[in-house]
């Protein structure tokens, strides 16, 4: 299969990026969004083009799909130790082109809807093809070093659109937040492909996962704190990965950075770059795999599965609806790493990774659905909160069953595209740790709950009167959201344990009708709950919040990590660590540097005298000169 | 070859000729005036060159070539310096050594 023009796929965004963004006074707006849109058009159907090509052609050689490369050595170290650049196309990032694709395109309609009249138009759409750029670079690296770099670039064009609004103070931290938040998990991450480097010699990611390669089998030779190196290597990347997809504890910059635009939120914070850390996980999963007889990659279920009852606690109480969808795809994220972390390798035993994937996909179209959704309804009542919504389905009827179906794909009822994924994960979950499996059910029990309590708080709910009468959004908007709630009916069906399974063979997938009964059922349960809690307006919600007490509080102040990671920041490493350090370098680090520079002042000025700027000095002083080494050389001469 | 006197009282004669010069360079207040002073160097030079030639290695001539070029080069030098100076004259009216003090540091 030839791969050679799949290299454009993230050079298009990269040419509209420079075009935009270096004529962001002068380009006119409505050529701007329509440069952006055919860039991202042109740029997806080469990636539907490349998955056809790849999926039903000719990908699959006796029954395995292959991993087709194509790079060229950019950095040399040592012989076997180089840095290289290229695409690597194989079951996974082909997935994720389609993913990121999709999501980007229609976030690309749908802003020029959604930004129209801004002043940044052009310089918002040369930001989204930045990102689009550089999470095309992520998802098609074919090493470490080469995911790095494009992953600290799509920290920056996530740093580039929180901040948009660049004017709002809380807009800017929040941007700071998040960049700084991720950076230092990246840290982390680095140190991790530093450690992989220097012990297994290479960071090419077909190498490293090759299961009878010899970094898989050598994964004992040298052991750290009664840890395999590669297993410290291992849980330092997914550090990374855990920071860029909002794990616990790296998790605090993902509500803040709901200050972007409503369109960014859905393209980087629901969709594509946060889960980056799953994919990163995935593309290294032989080696969580077989490393430490699956370690690290035990680490990673019981951090998802953490995460994801912890958010989805939290996403009750918010209520800001755009914080709630932030704490929910943090909650869902963590359901696709421990999908990741209960997996197997072979035929049927990789249903967790296939789950995991699969989740990934619908995921990021029903969650896209639903920012986008939020966003139209944010355009039309100006407010990010429950209390200024209410009964809207009546002016914005689109909006409303687009965002019902969302919802019901996100809560896991039949047969919308999340019943698949999650019952699948479920699956996986139950067939290998029961513990997490509990877990999965309730947060999917919760994940209905907190769907519905939005759904109905916005759409019903109590009849509010409006200043300015809502009305439904542009067709560049809803169109988008029509798309979106198709392929959030049919990517359910999308035969994901055929193409995408860790051994890339493929087995048949069943449905388990008890599990899926049991998802389901509990899915129902919260969608009743919610019913009956929010459909109309009453008190039921407050005397129950009132009954929970310190819980709710806790709950709806997200637990005081924001405060704790505050404390320990400002009061211990600011005031014990840094402000010495910072008194140590102005006094005397920089006092010898400075004195050094006075003294030579000082000097200069003491002897510049001498330079009279008279020829004849100088003719006088060099005569002199020649004369006295005349005398020398004579006295040594005559003795 | 002069008869009756050594190559010593000519060299003794050059040698003088040479630190007029230098003196000369050192101290005169005119550009004009240290231009001579170096052309008295580059004589004092010449001579020696010719004499040495002369005195010590009679069948030679090299001593006698150099000279003739080191007047050629004092001809070439001697055009540049008075153009420098002309031009120095236009820009601050005078050829006086004190007023070329401007640019010191």
């Amino acid at each position: 299969m030839n791969i050679s023009y799949t290299i454009l796929i993230p050079l298009i965004p990269l040419a509209v990026f420079l075009l935009l963004g270096l004529n962001s006074k002068t380009i006119k707006p409505a050529i701007s969004g329509y440069i952006g849109v055919l860039g991202l058009a042109t740029s997806a159907a080469l990636s539907f083009y490349t998955a056809y090509e790849y999926f039903f052609v000719s990908g699959k050689v006796d029954g395995v799909y292959q991993t087709f490369v194509n790079k060229t050595v950019w950095m040399n170290f040592t012989e076997t130790l180089h840095i290289d650049m290229g695409v690597l196309i194989d079951t996974i990032s082909i997935m994720m082109l389609i993913v990121v694709s999709i999501v980007s395109l229609m976030v690309h309609i749908y802003s020029r809807g959604y930004m129209k009249g801004d002043d940044g138009y052009t310089r918002f759409f040369s930001y989204l093809s930045l990102f689009t750029f550089s999470m095309y670079g992520l998802v098609l690296a074919t090493n470490l070093f080469q995911i790095y770099i494009f992953w600290e670039l799509v920290g920056v064009s996530s740093f580039l659109l929180i901040g948009y609004y660049y004017t709002k103070p809380s807009a800017v931290s929040a941007a700071k937040k998040a960049f700084i938040v991720t950076r230092f998990a990246d840290l982390g991450f680095l140190i991790g492909i530093l450690i992989m480097g220097y012990f297994t010699g290479t960071y090419d990611f077909e190498t490293l996962n090759n299961p009878e390669g010899a970094v898989i089998l050598n994964w004992a030779s040298t052991s750290f704190m009664g840890l395999s190196v590669i297993t410290w290597a291992l849980l330092l990347i997914f550090i990374g990965g855990a920071g860029k997809s909002a794990m616990f504890p790296l998790h605090i910059w993902l509500p803040d950075a709901m200050e972007g635009p409503t369109p960014v939120s859905a393209l980087i914070h629901a969709a594509t770059m946060v889960v980056a850390g799953v994919f990163l996980v995935a593309r290294l999963f032989p080696m969580f795999y077989f490393v430490e007889h699956g370690f690290a990659l035990n680490v990673v279920a019981y951090v998802g599965a953490f995460s994801s009852l912890f958010a989805a606690i939290i996403a009750i109480t918010q209520t800001d609806i755009k914080r709630v969808l932030a704490f929910s795809t943090m909650s869902q994220i963590g359901y696709m790493m421990l999908a990741l972390g209960v997996s197997g390798y072979e035929g049927h035993d990789g249903v967790g990774y296939m789950a995991s994937m699969f989740h990934l996909f619908t995921h990021a179209m029903f969650k896209a659905l639903l920012f986008l959704g939020a966003g139209s309804v944010i355009h039309a009542v100006h407010s990010n909160y429950l209390k200024d919504m209410g009964g809207l389905r009546k002016y914005m009827p689109i909006t409303n069953i687009t965002f019902l179906i969302a919802a019901l794909t996100i809560a896991g009822v039949p047969p919308f595209a999340g019943f698949w994924s999650k019952d699948e994960i479920l699956v996986a979950a139950f067939e290998h740790n029961k513990l997490i499996y509990y877990v999965g059910v309730f947060v999917a029990g919760l994940t209905a709950f907190y769907m519905f309590r939005i759904y109905f708080g916005i759409f019903w709910g109590k009849e509010k009167t409006y200043e300015h009468t809502p009305h439904e959004s542009p067709l560049s908007m809803t169109f988008p959201l029509i798309v979106l709630a198709l392929l959030s009916i049919v990517s359910g069906f999308i035969p994901f344990s055929e193409l995408i399974t860790p051994d890339r063979v493929g087995f048949e997938a069943h449905l388990n009708y008890p599990l899926a009964a049991i998802a389901t059922g509990v899915g129902l349960i919260g969608i009743v709950l919610a019913w009956v809690f929010y459909k109309k307006e009453n008190s039921l919600s407050d005397t129950y919040a009132t009954a929970f007490g310190p819980l709710y509080k806790w709950a709806s102040d997200k637990f005081y990590l924001d405060e704790i990671y505050l404390f320990i920041t400002k009061k211990i490493i600011f005031n014990l660590i840094s402000a010495p350090i910072a008194k140590f370098d102005k006094k005397y680090v920089d006092g010898t540097m400075e004195g050094i520079g006075n003294k030579t002042v000082w000097l200069s000025g003491r002897i510049k005298g001498l330079q009279s700027g008279k020829f004849q000095d100088y003719a006088f002083s060099f005569v002199m000169g020649a004369v006295i080494i005349a005398l020398v050389f004579i006295y040594l001469w005559t003795n | 070859m002069i008869a009756g006197i050594s190559i010593f009282e000519i060299l003794t004669v050059t040698s003088i000729l040479f630190f007029i010069g230098i003196y000369g360079f050192i101290t005169r207040k005119n550009l004009i005036s240290v231009l001579i002073s170096i052309e008295l160097i580059l004589n004092a030079s010449v001579v020696n060159f010719v004499v040495i030639n002369k005195y010590l290695y009679p069948d030679m001539l090299q001593g006698v070539i150099f000279s003739i070029f080191i007047i050629a080069v004092a001809a070439a030098e001697t055009a540049l310096a008075v153009s420098i100076i002309i031009n120095l004259y236009r820009q601050i009216s005078s050829v006086e050594v004190k007023d070329t003090e401007i640019m010191k540091y």
